[in-house]
């Protein structure tokens, strides 16, 4: 069944267009990977499906509700949650506020759900007081992917988690994606990163604001022209 | 010495009033509201009116202790911080609202909240005149402490009025779960959307503490000094300059940049004349615009 359909998107700044028509699907219980180098509007396609940006054309379904313009104040009603690329946290509350604003829409006790999220990222724990603008690069991208989790999405967007990380700590964010999604959360992820590849059941590759191709993890790795031409082998 | 810098804390005191609103509306919607100045004057036009009302009452035109000003000034401030509560989201919703809405560029709003400024202050023209008024006739009690330091006592009531205010709206941000939204907007609004928080919602809340503390400021200002219609137009550049110094949307950088700028503002007196105050608080301005963009406090660009 599938979870978010996106039906060929149009969306850009300005009168600059970045995509032409862009359509996906992602079933649930997966782990969707969004592949393409820089500019080929992963990030777009993100905001675009969360209500960051209004799609000029096409449409977006979560679940079989058609949220396409939505705002993504709505959005997040919807069991669906979104960790942006950058300025993914609020740099002045502190890491235990950046949570607390994590769940601010909910109406039920969060408290068990804290304690879970920093089960999860256990090296969150000490810096509960600590400002979340005083963090490392790799706390940053736990507490944010922590935050989205606070409302216990069916479906997690994320945006490049491994940009800018250590080799060490792009595997531990991959490991954690793959531990979430077994715990029954389907994700699309975008990257540039084709280590992505590894832990996602489907893929697909982006580039110039068009689809260049789709397919099983498994099939995009092994096809060599794929490789040569987008994942740099 | 020790003088002016008590004088200037005091200064300093009612312009981190004035600034904790204007950074988390700044921080908030990228507005840098002009008639935050203004509104500080009618606040303050607001309460003479009530002073004046409530003095018909006998009991409330006595004095209040050892302070210039009657029990009838004190209860104005109930009906002052209301209307400019009231005042203040309305203004946001009429005027920047749908400003917002069509996605207007923040120079726009900038000069919408001059076009507000000018017509409130119009306003007060029209109805008190220019000449100046007072809360109250007569002397002012004085205080002399050590150091040479000569105060009126009215100075103790304003700083007192002044950081308590600070103190409950800083509870309020820190301890609430409104209030922490609202930093968070002012911190990262995208992010705080994204997050589901309803940021027109938000706004109110924000704009209605700006009130607070636009009419607490506006009272104290007129205590300390006295009532002209240009009162917070001239008041509205240290209160930029303190936000600024402070850094986008930080409130606690909006509260030492409001205590910096009163204390040199006032100890610049010792070498110039008290004219070129306002050149003081430029100065400032600028150097942190040159050399420290985000404000001392902030983490992001102006």
């Amino acid at each position: 069944m599938s979870i978010l359909t996106v039906d060929s998107i149009v969306a850009g700044y300005g009168s600059m267009e970045v995509l032409h028509g862009v359509s996906l699907e992602v079933e649930k219980g997966q782990i969707v990977c969004l592949l393409g180098p820089n500019g080929a509007g992963k990030t777009t396609l993100l905001r675009a499906v969360f209500g960051v940006m209004r799609p000029w054309q096409g449409k977006v379904l979560f679940k079989d509700q058609d949220i396409s313009g939505f705002p993504s104040e709505s959005i997040a009603h919807l069991g669906m949650c979104y960790v942006p690329q950058e300025d993914n946290i609020f740099p002045s509350l502190t890491v235990q506020e950046n949570l607390e604003m994590g769940a601010f829409i909910r109406k039920d006790d969060w408290q068990p759900r804290l304690e879970e999220i920093y089960g999860f990222f256990p090296d969150l724990t000490d810096r509960r007081k600590s400002r979340a603008g005083e963090l490392s690069g790799g706390m940053r991208q736990m507490l944010a992917i922590g935050r989205a989790l606070m409302l216990n999405p069916e479906l997690l967007l994320l945006d490049e988690p491994s940009t800018g990380l250590a080799p060490f700590l792009v595997n531990q964010i991959f490991d954690r994606i793959k531990t979430l999604n077994e715990q029954g959360v389907t994700i699309l992820v975008v990257e540039q990163n084709a280590q992505a590849l590894q832990s996602a059941d489907k893929a697909y590759i982006l580039e110039g604001g068009e689809k260049q191709a789709e397919g099983s993890a498994q099939e995009l790795l092994e096809d060599k022209e794929i490789g040569k031409l987008y994942l740099g082998r | 010495m020790a003088e002016l810098i008590v004088y200037g804390i005091i200064l300093g005191s009612i312009i981190a009033l004035g600034s904790v609103g204007l950074t988390l509306i700044w921080g908030i919607t990228e507005l840098f509201n002009c008639a935050h100045g203004d509104q500080i004057t009618v606040g303050a036009y607001i309460a003479l009116i009530f002073t004046s009302l409530f003095a018909r009452i006998g009991f409330l035109q006595a004095k209040v202790g050892p302070f210039s000003f009657s029990w009838g000034l004190l209860l104005s401030f109930i009906p002052a911080i209301l209307i400019s509560v009231v005042l203040a989201i309305l203004i946001d919703r009429w005027v920047y609202k749908p400003l917002r809405k069509t996605g207007a560029h923040f120079m726009t709003g900038f000069i919408a909240s001059i076009g507000v400024a000018w017509a409130m202050r119009g306003l007060i023209y029209i109805i008190w005149g220019a000449e100046f008024h007072f809360y109250a006739k007569g002397l002012r009690p004085m205080l002399f402490l050590p150091l040479g330091i000569k105060l009126r006592t009215d100075e103790i009531f304003i700083m007192v009025v002044a950081w308590a205010a600070v103190a409950a709206v800083y509870l309020f941000l820190n301890r609430t779960k409104m209030g922490k939204a609202i930093r968070a907007l002012a911190d990262n609004a995208s992010l705080a959307r994204v997050a589901g928080i309803n940021t027109e919602r938000m706004l109110i809340w924000t704009w209605g503490i700006a009130g607070v503390l636009i009419a607490i400021a506006g009272i104290l200002y007129g205590i300390e000094t006295q009532l002209r219609p240009e009162m917070g137009w001239i008041f509205l550049l240290p209160l930029f300059a303190a936000v600024i110094l402070g850094g986008k949307g930080s409130i606690t950088g909006a509260l030492a940049g409001g205590i910096i700028l009163g204390l040199a503002q006032q100890v610049s007196t010792m070498w110039l004349q008290p004219t070129y105050k306002p050149a003081v608080a430029f100065l400032l301005m600028i150097l942190v615009l040159i050399f420290r963009p985000k404000g001392i406090f902030g983490r992001r660009k102006v």
